[in-house]
């Protein structure tokens, strides 16, 4: 089971991942592959339920841009934690396609991470059931200053300076 | 000494940290010890912690860890030198070594010393962020900016500019590798720029603003390129814009399957440079916008922590340089290579070769460290520099004061007269310390100055640059040495492959292979024979690299191997 996070702490997760190969969609808000989006695009934009979807790290915002008005959710995969292509997607998505929906982060993703999750643009985490909950608390103020603009930032301190990571 | 407070410490030309940048240090240096902790308590994996540690500059060596330490642009305080002094005497074995990065390395020390080396280099409002890791590095530069005769924009400004941008980009800490950026401000490029992911030249545009050039996409390693020109006449406000776009084009399309073509250089190799730019253009205008702007205000408030220090007013030329030249041979050397011209009259810069002969490049004792921290508050308000070549510089010295200081410097073994010349050798670590060497370099080094140690042999070759790396992943720069010397493996035997023609300045080339392989024994024999075939054939003024280029690789190689190689 996976735990969803949100600035910080245990959220509720309302959404149901789809498999690929899954007949029948169940009621209520589903995620879909980028794939199967395009396979059943007709089918899924006449529900009439929050639609999400999944892309994987090398499917960049570009794919997803012309259809983001009938998403509520962009889900953005981390194969491994060191793959680092879904920061960029998620502040292309916000920056330059004005997404405002959730964006969230699935996979292999460390809490060390969250902050820079949090500052290009991503909303929610999801994290194994065993994932130590301090650690993701602790990680979105480690660290309060920064050394430049990014998605949630106010005006710069000083310099190039700013200060973050308010929450928790 | 009130190091600290008044004096030498706030006239040195670095951007001085106040309460904000210390909580950040602190901070980090708080999250590291939490992440050690983390790692024992087995809540990481070790593939989850090698990164973590990496972009706090700890390596695992062949025997032990290493800690890389950076310096900013290589810019140091006395003050900050004693610490990194003291670190290794305490931490180390009395030792540090300074490296093409111009950065600082401690070869052995112990997982368990590491937070608190991290407090102490705090301390100084030192750190050893992004030194590694498949992040941006740190920014390099020349090391003779703000007195260089020749420079017409201040690089440090920007260089402390684009290293604050880039300390814990939340976008561009796990990029498919690690991403090197030098700027210069100088016609002459003193920084390498061709060989570094992103090069910045800094300049004046038509109507007298800063502007820059943009390169990308050099780099050595198994395939080197040189960097090529992405964008000419950036303006000053576009800067960090710009770069998010470079960055966040590469961290989308730069290949992450095969870590060695993973590197900025085969994206632009596989693309193309027109078609990259294109790409990077239309990123640009996306991202350009008041948020992105560089503010002339916050480069102003930046360039206020360079402001020159307080010279003196002096003449031009002092007699009493030019009186203990004629009389003494050694230091006439010396100030022959180890001092060049300073912009501001009566003044000079100073290297100070970490290359004596049959020394290891670039290794300076804590004694030798004590000793230069004190100099440069002597001589040179307090301040230093590491340069890409391994030695290191004081920027700002009296040239009535160049004898004093030369013989000071004598004391200490650090007076040798070789900046430039075939003892003042780049090598990197090699099989001594590097877990992924062919072969030793660092040895090799040490046979090749004491065979050239002859100081007046070394002035009468001239400008030699020598580089030489362990392995293929060219550390030591090779392929840009005038002569280049390669570590390979052949069969388990340590062999070397030797290229000649190479440069890393603004008339940037990758050294050609002048002939089949040789052991180790062989290869300071083959270059005092491609030493020996320059001296006979140099016209008058030539440096050893114009005649290769003149008369081409192939005469060199029919002189050292015979006509049949
Ligand atoms: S060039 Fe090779 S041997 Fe030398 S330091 Fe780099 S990786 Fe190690």
């Amino acid at each position: 089971m996976a735990l969803l996070l949100k600035d910080g702490a245990v959220a509720e997760n309302s959404w149901l991942a789809i498999d690929d190969e899954a007949v029948t969609v169940p009621e209520g808000p589903v995620i879909v592959s980028l794939e199967r989006w395009r396979r059943d695009r007709a089918a899924l934009s006449a529900r009439n339920t929050p639609l999400g979807v999944r892309l994987k790290s090398d499917q960049l915002a570009g794919e997803v841009a012309a259809d983001l008005d009938r998403f509520t959710l962009v889900a953005l995969e981390f194969p491994v934690f060191r793959d680092g292509r879904a920061f960029s997607t998620a502040r292309e998505l916000r920056e330059h396609h004005g997404f405002t929906g959730e964006i969230r982060a699935v996979g292999h993703v460390l809490p060390d991470q969250y902050q820079f999750l949090v500052r290009t643009g991503f909303t929610s985490v999801e994290v194994a059931d065993t994932a130590k909950l301090e650690s993701w608390r602790h990680a979105l103020s480690e660290i309060s200053v920064a050394y430049q603009a990014a998605l949630t930032d106010d005006t710069p301190l000083s310099n190039l300076r700013r200060r973050v990571g308010t929450v928790g | 000494m009130t190091h600290l407070q008044a004096g030498p410490y706030h006239q040195a030309g670095q951007y001085h940290y106040d309460e904000i940048d210390r909580r950040f240090l602190a901070e980090r240096v708080e999250q590291f010890r939490r992440q050690v902790e983390r790692r024992i308590s087995g809540e990481l994996t070790e593939a989850e912690f090698r990164p973590l540690r990496l972009m706090n500059g700890l390596y695992l060596q062949l025997h032990a860890y290493m800690l890389r330490v950076a310096v900013p642009y290589g810019v140091l305080s006395s003050a900050q030198l004693r610490q990194l002094a003291a670190i290794g005497r305490k931490y180390d074995r009395g030792y540090g070594h300074f490296t093409t990065r111009q950065n600082l390395q401690f070869n052995w020390i112990k997982l368990v010393d590491v937070p608190a080396i991290l407090d102490d280099l705090a301390k100084v409002d030192m750190h050893a962020i992004q030194t590694s890791g498949n992040c941006i590095r740190n920014v390099t530069t020349d090391q003779f900016a703000g007195a260089a005769e020749d420079e017409v924009v201040d690089p440090r400004v920007y260089a402390e500019i684009m290293r604050q941008w880039s300390t814990l980009h939340p976008e561009f800490t796990f990029l498919p590798r690690k991403f090197k950026i030098a700027i210069t401000g100088s016609p002459h490029d003193r920084a390498a720029l061709a060989i570094h992911d992103v090069a910045v030249r800094a300049r004046r545009l038509a109507d007298g603003a800063v502007g820059f050039d943009i390169y990308v996409g050099g780099g050595l390693g198994r395939s080197p390129f040189l960097a090529k020109l992405l964008r000419e006449g950036l303006p000053e406000a576009d800067l960090l814009a710009y770069l998010e776009a470079v960055l966040r084009i590469y961290n989308q399309y730069g290949r992450r399957d095969n870590i060695y073509k993973a590197r900025i250089k085969i994206l632009v190799h596989e693309v193309g440079i027109d078609k990259l730019r294109q790409q990077i253009d239309a990123e640009f205008e996306r991202i350009r916008g008041p948020k992105y702007r560089l503010e002339s205000a916050i480069v102003d408030a930046i360039r206020a922590h360079f402001a020159p220090p307080p010279f003196e007013v002096l003449p031009d030329e002092v007699p009493s340089v030019v009186v203990a030249m004629t009389g003494d041979a050694a230091f006439a050397r010396w100030v022959q290579t180890n001092v060049v011209r300073h912009r501001q009259p009566g003044y000079a810069s100073v290297t100070i070769s970490l290359k004596p002969a049959g020394g290891i490049p670039g290794d300076a004792t804590s004694e030798q460290m004590e000793a230069v921290a004190d100099l440069a508050e002597r001589f040179s308000f307090g301040e230093l520099r590491v340069s890409h070549e391994q030695n290191l510089v004081l920027a700002h010295v009296r040239r009535d004061a160049l004898h004093a200081l030369w013989t000071e410097l004598g004391k200490h073994g650090l007076e040798t007269a070789n900046a430039g010349l075939i003892g003042d050798i780049i090598a990197c670590p090699g099989l001594d310390y590097c877990a992924l060497a062919n072969a030793r370099s660092i040895p090799l080094a040490q046979q090749i100055s004491e065979r050239f140690a002859d100081p007046e042999r070394q002035h009468l070759i001239g400008e030699l640059k020598i580089k030489m790396s362990g392995c293929i992943n060219a550390c030591g720069h090779h392929h840009v040495g005038h002569i280049g010397v390669l570590g390979v493996d052949k069969h388990g035997v340590e062999t070397y492959q030797i290229t000649i023609g190479g440069s890393a300045d603004e008339k940037a080339a990758l050294g050609a292979v002048v002939g089949p392989a040789v052991g180790y024994d062989e290869v300071t024999d083959k270059i005092e024979r491609l030493v020996a075939a320059y001296l006979d054939w140099r016209l008058e003024g030539e440096r050893f690299i114009d005649t290769v280029a003149r008369l081409g690789v192939k005469a060199f190689r029919e002189r050292v191997y015979g006509p049949a190689a």
